[in-house]
Order: C-alpha cells, then sequence, then structure tokens
C-alpha cells in the first residue's frame, strides 16, 4: 500500500495544508470507511487491548467482580506446569509441522506445475479440497476413522498386513500427538501448494528452455532456476503456514480434546480450558489467567512474525525481484 | 519425446493413487451416513448393499441439523454481506486516497493480521454479553464481520488502486459526487474481486468454529453446524450413521461452491502470497 500513486481529494489543495483543512476534505473518505472501521475497532482492536487489562485481574466469571492483581497471573502461570507443556506442545507441533508441510506441498506443487501435466489441474482441485472443508467437522470425521476400535484407517493397515494389532492413532497418548501432525498436513497441505504454484508460475518459462537448450537436466534446472527464483515465496510462505500452525484450534479441540492424558494440549486448549472449564461447563472460569495465558502466547506469535518480517525485508533490500506491488 | 510420455505415465500412476488415498476419509463419511448404523465400521468397501437414506431424515429431524443448517445460512449470507460492504468501501479508501491518518490505519490493520483469534475471544465474549447481543445469531454475525479481513481488503485496495484517475475525473466532471462514483463506476468495475471476496468469506464464515462455540455455550439453539456436529460427540448422540450424515449435509455445500467457483479461490489465496 504505497502513497505514491494516489488520487488526492480536492486537486488544488497545496496552498492550504493544514491538518484541520485536510481531514474536513477527507471528510466523504473517513465516513465510507466508518463502518468497517467501527466494527474492527468493537471485536478486534479493542479485544486486543482488553485481553492485556483483564490479564492483569482475577475474575472468576462473566459476572463475578473483577479483583486487581497485578502481575499475579503472570507469576501464577510461570509457576503452572501446565502452561509450560502446552507452551512446549504448541511450539513442538509447528516446528514438526511446518517443514513437512512445506516441504511436501513444494515437492506436489513442482510436480502439478508441469504443463505437459493435462490432468494437474483435476490432482491440484482433489489435494485442495480438504482445506475448504469445516475444521471441527473434518476433526470428527477422521476421529472415526481412526478409531483404534475398528476404524478403516485400522483395518486398511491390517489387511495390508502391516500390522497386527490396531494402533491406538487416538488413544495411545505416545502416538496421538503424531497423528495430529499427519492429519493436521493433511487438512492443509493444499494451502501452501497453492502459494507454492503462485510463486512458480511468475518464473518466466523461457528461462528453462533456455537452459534445456544448454544441456541442463531437470535437476539442473530446479536447482539453479526454481530455487533462486522461489525463495523470496519460500521465507513469505513459511510465515504464513508458521503462524498457521500455532493456531489449531478447532482442529485439535475437536479431534482430541487435549487428550489423552492431556498428552495433545496445545497452547490454545489450554487457554480455552482455563477460560471456559473443560468440555464447556461453565464453572471453573478463570478469565484473568487465560487472558495472561493469551497475552503472553500472543506475544510470542508476535515476534515470531515480527522475525520473519524482518527477513522479508532483509531479503527485498539485497535484491530479491519480490516487489510489493499487487500484480 | 517418449521419456516424456514414461514420465508422464508414472507421475499419474503415483498421484492418482495418492489422490484417491487424498480423499478416501470423504468418501469413507458418505458412505458411512447411508449404511445402518451397526455396519458403519464394516469393511472398507465405499457401496453399501443397501442404501440407508433414513440416516438423514434421522439426523434433519431427530438432531435437529436442520436447524443448525438455518442457523449456519443465516451467519454465512449476512457474514458475506456485511463483509463485502466493509472491505470494499475500506479498500477503495486505502488504495486509492491519501488522507491524515492513513498511516495509522495501515499500521492498526497491519497489528491485527498476526493477531491469533483465541487471543481475543474472552474480550468478545464480554463485549457482545453487554451489548445484550448474546441470545441472537447478530452477536455472532457482527462479531465474525468485526474480524480483520486484511487478504480481503488488500485485494480490494490493490484492485482499485490500480484503476486509471481519469474515471474520477470524468465522473466528476458529469457531476457525480464521491458515493456515486464509489457505488456506480468502481465498485461494478471490482466485479472479479467481489467473486473472490465472497468466495473466501462463505468458506470462512461457514467454517468458523471458536466464535460461533463459544457465543453460543449457553444458546445451543443458535450454534452454527460445526459447533452443533462438534456437541454431539459429547452429547446423547452416538449414531455414528447419523453423526455421518450430519458431517456430509454440513461438508457438501462448501465442497460444492468450491469445485464450481475454485477459479476465484485460488486467485485469492494467491493474490495473499503475491502482496
Amino acid at each position: 500500500m504505497t502513497t505514491s500513486d494516489q488520487v488526492r481529494l480536492d486537486v488544488p489543495a497545496r496552498r492550504r495544508t493544514g491538518l484541520g483543512q485536510r481531514i474536513w476534505d477527507a471528510r466523504a473518505v473517513y465516513l465510507l470507511m466508518l463502518p468497517g472501521f467501527v466494527l474492527i475497532l468493537m471485536f478486534s482492536f479493542y479485544p486486543l487491548v482488553m485481553s492485556w487489562y483483564y490479564a492483569f485481574f482475577d475474575w472468576s466469571g462473566l459476572d463475578a467482580a473483577k479483583y486487581f492483581v497485578g502481575f499475579q497471573n503472570f507469576r501464577d502461570l510461570m509457576a503452572d506446569e501446565y502452561f509450560w507443556k502446552a507452551f512446549g506442545r504448541s511450539a513442538w507441533f509447528a516446528a514438526v509441522a511446518t517443514p513437512i508441510e512445506l516441504a511436501l506441498s513444494l515437492a506436489l506443487a513442482i510436480v502439478l506445475n508441469d504443463r505437459s501435466l493435462k490432468l494437474a489441474p483435476v490432482f491440484r482441485t482433489l489435494f485442495f479440497i480438504p482445506v475448504v472443508t469445516t475444521t471441527a467437522i473434518v476433526s470428527i470425521v477422521m476421529s472415526m476413522v481412526f478409531s483404534s476400535f475398528n476404524g478403516p484407517a485400522n483395518q486398511a493397515l491390517q489387511s495390508l498386513r502391516l500390522i497386527d494389532e490396531p494402533i491406538g492413532f487416538l488413544t495411545d497418548p505416545r502416538t496421538v500427538m503424531w497423528t495430529a501432525i499427519g492429519l493436521f498436513v493433511w487438512k492443509w497441505l493444499g494451502q501452501p501448494m497453492i502459494y507454492w504454484l503462485a510463486g512458480l508460475q511468475t518464473i518466466p518459462q523461457e528461462l528453462y528452455e533456455a537452459a534445456q537448450v544448454d544441456g541442463a537436466g531437470w535437476w539442473r534446472r530446479t536447482i539453479s532456476i526454481t530455487a533462486p527464483m522461489l525463495t523470496p515465496f519460500a521465507i513469505i510462505i513459511t510465515l504464513v503456514v508458521l503462524v498457521g500452525n500455532m493456531q489449531v484450534f478447532a482442529f485439535m479441540q475437536a479431534l482430541t480434546h487435549g487428550g489423552p492424558y492431556f498428552s495433545t494440549e496445545v497452547m490454545e486448549l489450554y487457554i480455552y480450558r482455563m477460560a471456559f472449564g473443560a468440555q464447556g461447563q461453565v464453572s471453573t472460569q478463570r478469565l484473568g489467567y487465560a487472558s495472561a495465558a493469551g497475552v503472553l502466547f500472543g506475544i510470542l506469535l508476535i515476534v515470531v512474525a515480527v522475525a520473519q518480517i524482518f527477513a522479508v525485508r532483509k531479503f527485498r533490500r539485497g535484491g530479491g525481484g519480490f516487489a510489493g506491488a499487487p500484480r | 519425446m517418449t521419456a516424456g510420455r514414461v514420465r508422464r505415465l508414472v507421475t499419474y500412476a503415483i498421484l492418482t493413487p495418492l489422490a484417491f488415498v487424498w480423499i478416501y476419509p470423504f468418501l469413507w463419511m458418505m458412505s458411512a451416513s447411508v449404511r445402518p448404523n451397526g455396519k458403519v465400521f464394516a469393511g472398507l468397501g465405499l457401496f453399501p448393499t443397501k442404501w440407508y437414506w433414513s440416516n438423514y431424515a434421522a439426523a434433519w429431524v431427530d438432531a435437529e441439523i436442520g436447524k443448525y443448517f438455518l442457523n449456519t445460512v443465516v451467519v454465512t449470507v449476512s457474514g458475506v454481506a456485511i463483509v463485502v460492504c466493509t472491505t470494499a468501501t475500506m479498500g477503495y479508501a486505502l488504495g486509492r486516497y491519501a488522507f491524515p491518518g492513513r498511516r495509522i490505519l495501515v499500521g492498526i490493520l497491519a497489528a491485527l493480521v498476526f493477531l491469533p483469534q483465541g487471543y481475543t475471544i474472552i474480550p468478545i465474549f464480554d463485549l457482545i454479553t453487554k451489548l445484550n447481543l448474546d441470545g441472537t445469531l447478530f452477536g455472532i454475525i457482527l462479531a465474525e464481520s468485526g474480524q480483520a479481513h486484511i487478504i480481503q481488503l488488500l485485494l480490494y485496495a490493490g484492485y482499485f488502486r490500480q484503476l486509471p484517475k481519469e474515471l474520477e475525473e470524468s465522473a466528476t466532471m458529469d457531476g457525480a459526487g464521491f458515493f456515486r462514483i464509489f457505488v456506480q463506476i468502481f465498485l461494478p468495475l471490482a466485479k472479479p474481486v467481489t467473486a473472490t471476496v465472497i468466495i473466501l468469506q462463505f468458506i470462512a464464515s461457514w467454517n468458523d468454529f471458536l466464535l460461533p462455540l463459544v457465543l453460543t455455550l449457553s444458546q445451543p439453539d443458535l450454534r452454527t453446524l460445526a459447533v452443533a456436529v462438534y456437541s454431539f460427540q459429547g452429547e446423547n448422540f452416538t449414531s455414528y450413521a447419523q453423526m455421518n450424515a450430519a458431517s456430509t449435509i454440513s461438508l457438501l455445500p462448501v465442497i460444492i461452491v468450491f469445485l464450481f467457483l475454485q477459479r476465484y479461490f485460488v486467485e485469492g489465496i494467491a493474490g495473499a502470497v503475491k502482496q
């Protein structure tokens, strides 16, 4: 969103540039933006500020009184073993799922980018379908498919003689996180695949043709042309996928409820349990405490995002051909 | 050129079974939805010998999926209408005009991009209650519409920015005011973006989970499909066949909408990365 080529309101306004005058001149613009701005203010900006405010209160339910407790919630969180475990699970989940998701989606995108592959759009559509489906409902269907009691996944593995005993995909605390990561990658793989395809399509076809004339093979072309041309996209795609992989509430809540024995209770599930109680029983609400956990988690996400934005900036300044302008 | 043909055949030979496994869970879900409850987990075959459509009737009426379906349609249609209006107007202003405070507004919006939804759910819950909107679908609609729809906004801003200045100039000479220029000239030109925003928002609203879950904790009648099917797990709904029928009813609309309008959808999310 650069300011260079914007239409100036009231073109000869150069001579009277007082701020009040400029605001008055732009009154129609403000009026046009007002409804959208008010909604964002109410349901995005105000909640952001208030979650910081609530973090300093002991508040046990919407109707209950709030008591100011200073940094007590944060001190309690630091000493809460469940908080740290949830924190670690979120970080681990994202750290494992992200590289798998990025690598597989890139491989798929490179295969599907082949113009001679007439059916590529059909496959692209099929691989993308899980992305558009309702996450919570897909998780519930998957909890049946991967049921340790006769679920089709176990039946298939058994009939292929790959396993003798059914695997407790979602009931064994040692395997459940891996099942969740695998299913999560399945659910969202199509999204980075489309991002990669968008990146691949910006590479001029002539580059490949020229390289082919020079006798460069497929691997050579991939390493010398595709990889460097995709790098600027890779940074932004990694950012989007990484931040997305730390926000898995609907997926995990519907798949496991954080169980068995809290083994999949990631950060958002912990926050939800603190705020609204297990299974939504509104009895053990600790809204201030949950807000404090949310604040800490939010800071972590923002740190990750800002670090990556700096990486993008640095790369652009370094002369990557990835201009911010749309189209 | 036979080497290329062999490579293509090998590629298809790998991709085809992979794609089948990829969508097998959805095929299994549809198959299980027309089996008797006792046969849901019987075998891997997808075609039942006898089709039990009664599962759908039971889910629709007894499990009140019909009611939740209607809730979801109301929430989705209203959400799409509001988000198209707010992102088009804000995108037009941000993409085309320099005005005091523009940088601050862009800064606020940028800060909201990476805001996790779970982070703000408690104040939203509190605000909706204070506004006396708990117990209405309107509360869910407003809360969803008030999330920062940055991708949609950027799509509009980027599109409006690259349109020529002469459009305004000639319209102004014809005597059209600011709002008329926007509604009658620019908005119709942005139809491709509007199509993308509609489908992006349709899928986002239909699939949304955390907001409707929290806002209907004490109002089961207002549940959307995602929340309703999720809630069946813990409640007195043990028929796996009906569960699959309910899931199919919930998932088919988005899948169908996606299949028919995927061009716009794919352009939208690909555009998000290009920006």
